[in-house]
């Protein structure tokens, strides 16, 4: 299922003295199948762009397209349940959409709402609570007695409960500790290796580098550059001047680089770099 | 969300922003208590007339001032319907049982209509011009001669200002706590009374849940940075009348000595 935007601009607080741009004039099409990386400064829009791939905003103007749904400024509010079924989104900080007596409640939420019998949902409670790396006996615990980074483990498993088509991130791994992100890192990749469509934003280059296919960077609302991140992380000095950074190894690569070292194209993982530098060196091929 | 216009300041730098948060506080009040003085359609004309001199001053636009009415619509309405229905005296134009209208009946009905809408217009002409920290302050400021029988002016003010100060927090935090919600397939205001008050759990308890932790992390912050009690404690805004403010005393005092001149 693709999500294309189509000249969409999105103004809060439209008609006010404090209107302010979430998105201008932004088309770009999010393709089925595909691991979406969008990038961008803090308040470049990311955010906003993220909610209209459900429908909790719609564009000021312009066409949003999610599958075969059209979504315009006058789309009523009626009848998009179909629509956030497809589209799982986890939001920055989900921990703090949790509110059932014991965990087992709180992911089944998402799946009862949709019409998923109770036994079913139950089922798929247990399945993703599992799959997000925790214990059995969280289940039957309060999520309030949780850590606050088990509490966003629950909300991971709430939305992948849903089983949405499109998997929305929204720096689902921000304030974990750096052995949770790469888990939950991992589940994202394997999820995405089984067929899910998975858009996420995040601030960590090094991420982007590993698991996305495509790349969305952000600027002031609007997207600014959309690529494979290959392309997008070989001009360093753009994505500085757009206050990004660059992946570690690339940032590594950059410096040997100065040091005389040539490579026809930075590296941007860890073996793609010791393969360069295998090479220049004379050794034998890197395994 | 951000259809409640009573309470949202628009920031701007007219004359009516630049007036001590104290003169705006008391004017309003003011100004309720003598819109009663007028009692016939010379005084009422007046008071309209002064009133729409005073907004266009605030250079905040027309339309706010009429959203500001729609919460009130209903009361104005019933207001106004009861007078005009109940008040007898004059010419009868119509009877029935209880019911009768009457020209005085109509009359009062029309000054009340009038009164209600200038009285609104005036508080959402403070609201609209006034930040809520320096409606705040001047609570505190115009309490501050009860601290000498012992009312906690300062601790009353704190909470006051703090209260104000996480109003717009909570309602972004209801706004994205509904979000994840409907993105769970949640579907707030539809479906049947019992559907809607099933959707209540999942948005107040994220809230309770958040209110408790901000309040609980905003005291623990502040006795981290020495806070105890309010007294002896100098302020970074510093409230002064200025000659703005001697202006407004005197329109309003004008409009006193003009209602009394044409009331009857
Ligand atoms: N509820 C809102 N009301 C008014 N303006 C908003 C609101 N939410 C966001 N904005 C504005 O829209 C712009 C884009 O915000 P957005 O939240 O999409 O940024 P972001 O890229 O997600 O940033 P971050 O990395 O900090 O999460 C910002 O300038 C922000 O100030
Ligand atoms: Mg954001």
């Amino acid at each position: 299922m693709d999500i294309t935007f189509d000249h969409v601009s999105y103004t809060y607080q439209a008609n006010t003295p404090m209107a302010g741009v979430g998105l201008d004039d932004v088309s770009v099409t999010i393709h089925g199948g595909a691991y979406t990386a969008i990038i961008g400064h803090t308040g470049s829009g990311k955010s906003t762009l993220l909610q209209h791939l459900n429908a909790l905003l719609k564009p000021t103007s312009g066409t949003v397209r999610i599958g075969e749904r059209m979504i315009t400024p006058s789309t009523s509010n009626k009848n998009l349940h179909p629509l956030r079924k497809k589209v799982g989104m986890v939001f920055q900080f989900a921990e703090s959409q949790l509110f059932a007596a014991t965990v087992r409640e709180d992911v089944a939420f998402g799946p009862r709402n949709f019409g998923v019998s109770a036994e079913d949902a139950d089922a798929l409670a247990v399945q993703m609570v599992a799959r997000v790396g925790l214990p059995e006996d969280v289940l039957d615990r309060s999520p309030f007695d949780l850590s606050g980074g088990q509490m966003r483990r629950v909300a991971i498993a709430g939305v992948l409960a849903m089983q949405p088509e499109v998997l929305v991130l929204d720096e689902p791994t921000a304030g974990l500790d750096p052995a949770g992100r790469r888990e939950m890192m991992a589940l994202f990749a394997k999820l995405h290796a089984d067929g899910q469509t998975i858009v996420l934003v995040t601030h960590q280059m090094d991420d982007v580098a590993d698991f996305a296919d495509d790349v969305l960077v952000m600027d002031q609302g609007k997207v600014v550059r959309q690529g494979h991140p290959k392309e997008i992380f070989q001009d360093a000095q753009w994505l500085l001047d757009h206050q990004l950074g660059l992946p570690r190894t690339t940032q590594f690569a950059l410096r040997l680089q100065q040091k005389g070292f040539k490579f026809d194209h930075l590296p941007l993982t860890t073996p793609e770099l010791a393969q360069m530098l295998a090479e220049q060196l004379g050794g034998a091929r890197h395994e | 969300m951000n259809k409640m216009i009573l309470g949202r300041y628009i920031p701007g730098d007219s004359f009516i922003h630049r007036l001590d948060p104290r003169t705006k506080l008391l004017a309003t009040f003011y100004y309720i208590a003598v819109i009663f003085l007028a009692n016939n359609w010379q005084s009422y004309l007046l008071a309209t007339v002064v009133t729409l001199a005073i907004i266009p001053v605030s250079k905040v636009s027309l339309r706010f001032f009429l959203n500001g009415l729609l919460p009130v619509l209903f009361l104005i309405v019933f207001t106004v319907l009861i007078q005009v229905f109940f008040t007898t005296g004059g010419h009868v134009y119509w009877h029935w049982g209880w019911l009768s209208v009457t020209s005085l009946g109509l009359t009062n009905a029309g000054f009340i209509f009038v009164r209600l809408v200038l009285i609104i217009f005036m508080s959402t002409l403070l609201t609209l011009t006034t930040p809520s920290l320096s409606l705040a302050d001047a609570v505190e400021s115009l309490l501050k001669p009860l601290a000498k029988i012992h009312f906690p002016v300062t601790e009353v003010a704190l909470m006051l200002s703090i209260a104000l100060r996480f109003v717009p927090t909570l309602l972004d935090q209801t706004t994205k706590t509904m979000n994840a919600q409907r993105a769970r397939g949640v579907d707030f205001g539809s479906g049947g009374l019992f559907k809607q008050v099933k959707t209540i759990v999942p948005l107040f308890i994220p809230l309770f849940v958040t209110a408790f932790t901000m309040a609980d992390e905003l005291a623990t912050a502040m006795e981290a940075r020495g806070y105890r009690d309010g007294y002896g404690r100098t302020r970074f805004r510093v409230l002064r009348y200025g000659r703005g403010d001697l202006l407004a005393a005197v329109v309003l005092i004008l409009l006193t000595l003009g209602l009394i001149f044409l009331r009857n």
